[in-house]
């Protein structure tokens, strides 16, 4: 019983539980829509939490992941003409080389630093896609065929929905691996974790690698599934729109990413009725929420009970 | 542990409110039975002076309709999402159209990248969808559902090689942003010179930050035999072209495209955009139209609506959304109803209508419906347009 009350076991079970039950309170392909762009995105923060939340290490770059992803998948098997799942693996392949070349330099940096290290490296991706039209199509994006076997909305539902229990799965399972607690020591005192033995360099690097390859096969699907890509998917709004997520869901929980990506992709879409003040109470909410729940929704919640519990 | 059940517990009720409140959304548009026009728009961010103008029209001239007894005796009901310019985003709000909204008409789409992004989807679909943005890809080749208003780089290419070739030039050099807008412009241009005898010596660009083009400039300046310049381009940087131009004192005719059709790019230009010539929608010389222009009646109570309504001028990019509106709701009362095929039918069908501009002929493989009459060719002269006779 004790074990079903884990985040491992438990936790899981309700999203799966959700997950199942949702499309039954979904009425219309557009509802459907936003449910994927969920899963999509809690993905991406999945995988950006494990760097931010328990790696310690900021990624203002993120998006350019995402971007590779999404253009090699679309460059390979639209101009190519390679299979597009094949295209998928070897973008994530060279996303994940990209990202362990680039690592090694980028997360010798610290604080300020490797934000701004974080923030030219996405920069740069997103100038190439823009400016390489020939193949990109620059900035007005180019048309991606979708996965021939997959062409009913539900279908991806349930796809992209397994991938998602699937990642939550392998995320919760490496934090609490000797891998995970190494870099917990990281985060928490990087000369400490040295001093009893951790390769600091090695698990950063990792763990900046392994949320590369999370972006970039988030990024092919995405194509896949939307069947059109732009350079906005590599910019540094996206970047930011995804560290912002992990961020308000709440760092170093694996649910919290979840979560934040759920709160903040259906946000919009309720505020559309506000028009012109739509960005205001956006932020307004983003802001209020830094103020008040600093560590973000979900382990803000969590402490909360925890203190309920012991009085 | 049980806090963390809880905190879940929570969190499925949220979600449950979620889904409640989806579903309430959705009754309540069953109910009504307006006609439903929806729109996607640039109305924040960079792209912003298209979509400010573009919505703006189409709130006022639906509230117009709505006054006068609506269409087919239904009121209309404008549905709309701000996309800034993000393509991600208008294909949500496509869907969220599409399929929640369920709209009769879709207008809108102000970037060409946001209207390519969502062709698929609205072809998949089959609703009637008039793009308001620039690219000649969005109709060429034809989309069964796709129509669009505005005049495209390949037809400005195709004015300013037609004036080239009546003053006798033939050798010319091209400056282009490197946004959306210069680069397809360029390649139009690249591709349409041969069929005018136009030699292109020498193509440059620059970034759509830059602030100064004096490089570019001296390069064409040392290239022999430039007869003329083109600038592709919109926004600040055509403004600095035109500056940078004089500064050096080159001599040749320098064009602009219709990107900088407004106001504003005079204003920037200063004494530097005198001479300076560009393709141009007639809404932007409304008054100075001879009077038996066909246009004439219809830019100036546009001019005159808008102005009226939200003070300032007008820009040619509300005058697309005007069109857009004007061509859907003639197709609508032509169909008798909003059954999607015969709009669709209808909106193909359309032919003489005059609107802001140009007249508008579609065919089953002219999703556009104009030619080169559309665009009148302007000189700047005395800090104004003038007409090139």
């Amino acid at each position: 019983m004790e074990k079903l009350k884990s985040p491992r076991t438990g936790g899981i079970l309700v999203l799966c539980a959700i997950i199942a039950i949702l499309p039954a309170f979904l009425s219309n392909a557009f509802q459907m829509e936003i449910a994927i762009l969920i899963f999509f995105n809690a993905i991406v923060c999945i995988g950006l939490n494990l760097l931010i939340g328990y790696g310690g290490q900021i990624s203002l770059g993120h998006g350019a992941f995402v971007g590779l992803g999404a253009y090699g998948s679309a460059i390979l098997s639209m101009g190519q003409g390679w299979d597009p799942l094949l295209a998928m693996v070897i973008a994530a392949i060279f996303t994940g080389v990209l990202a362990f070349v680039i690592a090694r330099p980028i997360l010798k940096l610290k604080g300020h630093y490797l934000a701004m290290a974080t923030l030219g490296m996405g920069i740069i991706i997103s100038i190439v896609i823009n400016t390489e039209d020939q193949f990109t199509g620059g900035p007005d994006g180019m048309y991606v065929d979708g996965l021939s076997f997959v062409t009913k909305q539900i279908h991806w539902y349930w796809i992209i929905g397994a991938l998602l229990i699937f990642s939550v799965w392998a995320s919760l399972n490496l934090i609490h691996s000797p891998i995970g607690r190494a870099l917990r020591a990281v985060h928490g005192s990087e000369v400490a974790a040295e001093v009893v033995g951790v390769d600091t360099t090695r698990f950063k690097v990792m763990i900046f690698v392994v949320s590369a390859v999370f972006a970039s096969v988030v990024g092919s699907l995405g194509v896949y599934y939307s069947n059109f890509v732009t350079p906005d998917i590599a910019g540094f709004f996206h970047s930011i729109e995804l560290v912002v997520m992990v961020v308000f869901g709440g760092m170093a929980s694996t649910f919290g990413a979840v979560v934040g990506a759920a709160i903040l992709t259906t946000l919009p879409q309720f505020l559309t009725f506000l028009h012109d003040y739509e960005h205001l109470v956006f932020g307004l909410i983003l802001m209020l929420t830094m103020i008040y729940l600093p560590k973000g929704l979900v382990p803000t919640i969590t402490a909360f009970f925890k203190k309920g519990d012991k009085s | 542990m049980t806090s963390r059940q809880n905190s879940i517990k929570k969190t499925i009720a949220a979600l449950g409110m979620v889904a409640g409140a989806f579903a309430v959304t959705a009754q309540d548009a069953q109910a009504a039975d307006p006609i439903k026009i929806g729109t996607f728009l640039s109305v924040t961010g960079p792209a912003s002076f298209l979509g400010d103008p573009e919505l703006k029209t189409l709130e006022l001239y639906i509230e117009k309709l709505n006054e006068g007894g609506g269409v087919l005796g239904r009121q209309l009901e404008l549905v709309q999402y701000d996309v800034g310019v993000d393509s991600k985003k208008a294909i949500t709000a496509v869907k969220r159209l599409i399929s929640q909204d369920e709209v009769d008409v879709i207008i809108g789409g102000s970037t060409s990248g946001a209207t390519m992004a969502v062709v698929p989807l609205v072809e998949k679909a089959g609703v009637p969808f008039i793009s308001l943005a620039g690219a000649v890809a969005i109709v060429e080749p034809v989309k069964k559902w796709v129509f669009k208003t505005p005049h495209t780089d390949k037809m400005a290419c195709g004015k300013i090689f037609e004036d080239l070739q009546a003053r006798g030039l033939t050798t010319i050099a091209m400056i282009s942003g490197t946004g959306g807008f210069g680069k397809s412009m360029n390649g139009q241009c690249t591709k349409l010179a041969p069929a005018y005898n136009i030699k292109i010596a020498i193509s440059e660009s620059y970034g759509p930050k830059d602030t100064d083009m004096t490089a570019q400039l001296t390069k064409i300046k040392g290239v022999d035999g430039v007869q003329a310049v083109v600038n592709a381009g919109f926004g600040q940087g055509p403004a600095i072209v035109t500056k940078n131009y004089r500064q050096l004192g080159m001599t040749a005719p320098l064009y602009q495209s219709h990107g900088v059709a407004s106001k504003k790019f005079i204003e920037l230009a200063g004494d530097a955009a005198e001479g300076v010539r560009l393709p141009a929608a007639a809404l932007l010389v409304a008054d100075t139209l001879p009077d038996g222009d066909a246009q004439k009646p219809v830019v100036q109570a546009y001019s005159k609506d808008y102005s009226e309504a939200y003070g300032g001028s007008v820009s040619t990019f509300g005058g697309h959304a005007y069109d857009g509106l004007q061509i859907a709701v003639a197709a609508i009362v032509r169909a008798g109803s909003t059954d999607k095929e015969a709009v669709r039918n209808e909106i193909e069908k359309t032919s003489g209508y005059v609107g802001t501009g140009g007249v508008v002929n579609m065919s089953a493989d002219d999703h556009l419906g104009l030619d080169l009459s559309a665009f009148r060719m302007l000189e700047i002269k005395n800090g104004d347009w003038s007409i090139v006779k």
